[in-house]
């Protein structure tokens, strides 16, 4: 059989993975914005109780391959409850996907935030405290609306990242574009043209983030005070 | 209106104020001079709590610097100048004078850019409400930042070498701004190397070096009649 008709013939399957996929990478990646503001902020406090527990899961989450988390949460997790509670938890894949990814996401977006904060001048903090303004007020109204501008290109890359990182989840039996191919081949056989189709689903799927991640650019820089 | 007790600073193991203690009253000027590092800025600093005191005491207003409570009170009662700026670059003057009196003294939009307002023509920029700092001169911006701090209408304005960063010919519109809060009855402390200024308007001088107050005067005794040989040094080195 002709490669290119078995991949025209598997494509609209296919594609059903790859929403699927980008379904779950931008629910990731919102929900990951907002552990990892958070988680950023806190590695940026004097407070150690709110210094200590950030750091913490950053460097366990950066530090430990997605893979693995995504494997103790879906199959580990279940054993735990079991084995301590005696309670039997079935994971649903869908939503082990999403909390697996957005927690290591947030790992990732909140030291992008922390560099983001940190980039600031410091005397933009210091006028801003010496007008009477909280140290809330100040990070919400003059440090954070700098920042967000300089978060822009390195959440754009954890965007692709976390995109190309979804394939994953396939070992868990979540269907989304690796995995839908990993079926197609079990039935059919047809390793080469199946997989090259999902590669080129998942080049198109970044080259359009990183396009958009460019435009985003250069918009925020032709108003770069504003 | 400021007293100061015994005040002791370190950085680490860098001992920057040793045992500082000045008064200033209500509408007095005080500029404060001496060579690079001797401490200038980290006082100054530690009026409006910007640093924390390692020892030592601190009353503002009859408000002693203590709790964090009184530290929001006091930064609303003081206003500070930075030797670069510091506006805020995402918004307008206006915006950068109209900001704080909004969202610290509650104030409603219409009666914050009121003020603003006043304030720009006060400083002789009311053409420029709705431009942004990168458009503005040093100068320009340096002015825009004074409004901004007077907008919180404080009792105590602190200027820390509020001309160093401005090319010559900015220097004196600058000046002038703060000639006429001085001639308002503004309490200020104003750290400067414009001897002109500090002759002019200055009700004391201040010499610090290494962290100490060597010698205090009115402007008469400490430009015609120094004692502290290193004071004397920094002079003809200045003038
Ligand atoms: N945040 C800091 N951490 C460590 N050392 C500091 C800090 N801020 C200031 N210093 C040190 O404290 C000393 C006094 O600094 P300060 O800025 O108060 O001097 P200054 O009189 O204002 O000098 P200049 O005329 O250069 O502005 C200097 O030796 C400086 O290096
Ligand atoms: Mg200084």
């Amino acid at each position: 059989m002709d490669f290119l008709a078995v991949m025209l013939k598997y494509l609209p399957v296919l594609l059903m993975g790859a929403v699927i996929t980008v379904e779950v990478t931008v629910a990731s990646v919102f929900l990951g914005s907002i552990i990892g503001l958070f988680a950023g902020l806190a590695r940026l406090s004097k407070n150690k109780l709110l210094y200590y527990p950030a750091t913490a899961y950053v460097e366990f989450f950066r530090g430990t391959p997605l893979l693995v988390q995504i494997m103790i949460l879906y199959f580990g997790i279940p054993q735990l409850a079991q084995s301590l509670l005696d309670i039997s938890i079935t994971m649903n894949p869908l939503g082990a996907s999403i909390v697996a990814c957005s927690i290591n996401s947030g790992a990732y977006i909140a030291e992008i935030f922390r560099a983001g904060v940190q980039s600031i001048e410091r005397g933009q903090m210091e006028a801003a405290r010496s007008l009477g303004m909280s140290h809330f007020q100040a990070m919400r109204y003059i440090i954070l609306p700098q920042a967000y501008k300089r978060v822009v290109p390195p959440l754009g890359n954890e965007f692709i990242a976390m995109l190309k990182d979804t394939s994953l989840l396939s070992v868990i039996g979540f269907e989304e574009l690796m995995r839908r191919g990993q079926l197609i081949v079990a039935q059919t056989y047809q390793t080469f043209p199946v997989y090259l189709t999902a590669a080129l689903l998942y080049l198109i799927m970044t080259f359009g983030i990183s396009r958009w991640v460019a435009y985003m650019e250069r918009r925020l820089k032709t108003g770069d005070s504003h | 209106m400021i007293v100061i007790n015994g005040l002791y600073k370190n950085f680490g193991r860098l001992e920057v104020l040793k045992d500082i203690n000045c008064k200033v009253n209500e509408q007095e000027v005080v500029v404060v001079i001496g060579p690079s590092g001797s401490g200038k800025s980290t006082m100054l600093r530690c009026i409006n709590k910007l640093e924390d005191a390692t020892k030592g005491q601190i009353v503002v207003d009859g408000i002693p610097l203590n709790s964090e409570a009184n530290i929001n009170a006091i930064r609303r009662e003081v206003g500070m100048v930075f030797q670069r700026f510091n506006l805020f670059p995402h918004m307008t003057a206006l915006q950068n004078i109209s900001l704080a009196p909004m969202k610290v003294r509650k104030m409603d939009r219409a009666a914050a850019e009121k003020i603003a307002r006043e304030l720009l023509a006060k400083v002789g920029l009311s053409d420029k409400a709705g431009v942004y700092p990168e458009q503005l001169s040093g100068g320009q911006q340096q002015r825009v930042a004074i409004a901004r701090a007077l907008a919180m209408r404080p009792k105590i304005m602190l200027f820390d070498e509020p001309t160093s960063a401005l090319d010559p010919e900015m220097v004196g519109e600058v000046l002038a701004v703060m000639k006429d809060l001085a001639r308002e009855g503004m309490t200020m402390v104003v750290v400067t190397h414009e001897m002109g200024f500090a002759r002019e308007v200055g009700d004391r001088v201040i010499f610090m070096d290494e962290g100490r107050i060597v010698e205090a005067g009115t402007p008469e005794q400490i430009f015609a009649n120094p004692h502290n040989p290193r004071l004397k040094a920094f002079l003809s080195k200045i003038l």
